[in-house]
């Protein structure tokens, strides 16, 4: 894992911005501030993390239990808590800030967000199956997967068969993205191509784990 | 005020003149080819402007070779050095779709009547909103940038036309 940074921030929308003569769609970000909330070592809870809080609480919100939790670590309250699993969380302090400059324009980040909820979707939608014909006499199937399985063999439906059920609304994670521009006065990081979740939904930007550039392009 | 209007901010041209579907503009075009730049020109009518903010285009037909030929151009993209309005023309619609199955004479688009007055009114309320849009500051303060990279373009673009007009 090596050097893991991460921020938790809202999605504010896509755009396009002009690199040189080409256009580039980009994901905008609102990212951060986050403070560290703990810091979770091997001795003390058998593996390495830190935790981030981002965003103000509602008062009301905030359960006795919690703002005790918060006032031990650092003293900065957060709305929504992740942890971030590291190598050696040693290098983060309670209470430290965390800022969209952790960023650089270059670097490769995945991004961690729910995605949008589609509801109870057939097979069309949510796998991409064909469907049946339009005419020819099929009645009522139009829609339908067609059969699932063979008879008396195996006489059961396998296990991962794809079927209708709910479709988005799931934990989706976005591997590689480029920062393609990171403004920290204001907060704002622009990463190339799509980003899981709706305008205003919470999202984890996190240096990539799947590249052997350890997050650092060229 | 969509949220990533902040981000857009940066990138909006404003040196480019008003102009309409109906209208004949000569658009100049950069063109990298093989790591040396050049400006092509490519003349022809508005037949439609599409999209909003800075992801409007516009696209510009002509007739060449006998052929129609039609190209699209992101409105507030770098790759434009300069767009010069021809012709000021007058139409019903927004969209001239209609112009593709007509040739020659049928083609013609009549010529707006008061279009300079227009084009002067155009200029100074302009004027006033980038005045408007200095004196908001922070946002402003980022702006300057393409701005001057458009108007550098312009200059050294007027410094070789008769290379643009051969291309074209």
């Amino acid at each position: 894992m090596g050097d893991v940074r991460g921020i938790l921030g809202e999605k504010l929308g896509m755009t396009q911005i002009f690199e040189d003569t080409r256009a580039v769609p980009v994901t905008v970000i609102k990212a951060g501030p986050c403070f560290v909330a703990q810091v979770k070592t091997k001795e003390n809870d058998g593996y390495e993390a830190v935790q981030l809080a981002f965003a103000e609480p509602r008062p009301q919100h905030l359960t006795k239990p919690m703002s005790g939790h918060f006032d031990q670590h650092g003293g900065h309250p957060g709305r929504y808590i992740v942890e971030l699993r590291t190598d050696d969380a040693s290098t983060y302090t309670p209470g430290q800030e965390i800022r969209a400059d952790i960023f650089q324009p270059g670097d490769r980040a995945d991004v961690v967000g729910v995605s949008k909820g589609k509801g109870f979707a057939g097979v069309m939608k949510r796998h991409g199956f064909g469907g049946l014909g339009s005419s020819h006499g099929t009645q009522r199937k139009h829609r339908s997967p067609g059969a699932i399985g063979a008879c008396a063999t195996p006489s059961r439906v396998f296990k991962g068969m794809k079927m209708a059920g709910q479709m988005g609304n799931a934990r989706v994670t976005m591997l590689n993205l480029e920062v393609v521009q990171a403004d920290p006065e204001r907060g704002l990081l622009l990463l190339r191509g799509a980003v899981p979740g709706p305008r205003g939904a919470l999202v984890m930007i996190r240096s990539a784990v799947k590249t052997q550039l350890g997050g650092r392009a060229g | 005020m969509n949220k990533t209007d902040l981000v857009d901010q940066a990138y909006v041209r404003r040196d480019l003149p008003e102009f309409r579907p109906g209208d004949t503009v000569r658009v100049h075009v950069r063109v990298v080819e093989a790591g040396r730049e050049r400006v092509q020109v490519f003349q022809g009518v508005v037949i439609r402007r599409q999209g909003g903010g800075l992801q409007e285009t516009f696209t510009v037909r002509k007739i060449s070779f006998g052929v129609g030929v039609e190209r699209t151009f992101p409105v507030h993209s770098p790759s434009i050095a300069k767009l010069e309005i021809v012709t000021r023309g007058r139409v019903r619609r927004a969209k001239l779709y209609y112009l593709r199955e007509r040739r020659g004479k049928a083609a013609r688009i009549k010529e707006r009547r008061g279009a300079f007055e227009e084009m002067v009114v155009v200029e100074t309320e302009q004027a006033e909103e980038t005045l408007e849009a200095g004196e908001a500051a922070p946002i402003e303060a980022e702006a300057p940038e393409p701005e001057a990279e458009g108007s550098e373009a312009v200059e050294s673009e007027a410094g070789e036309p008769e290379a643009a007009e051969v291309e074209g």
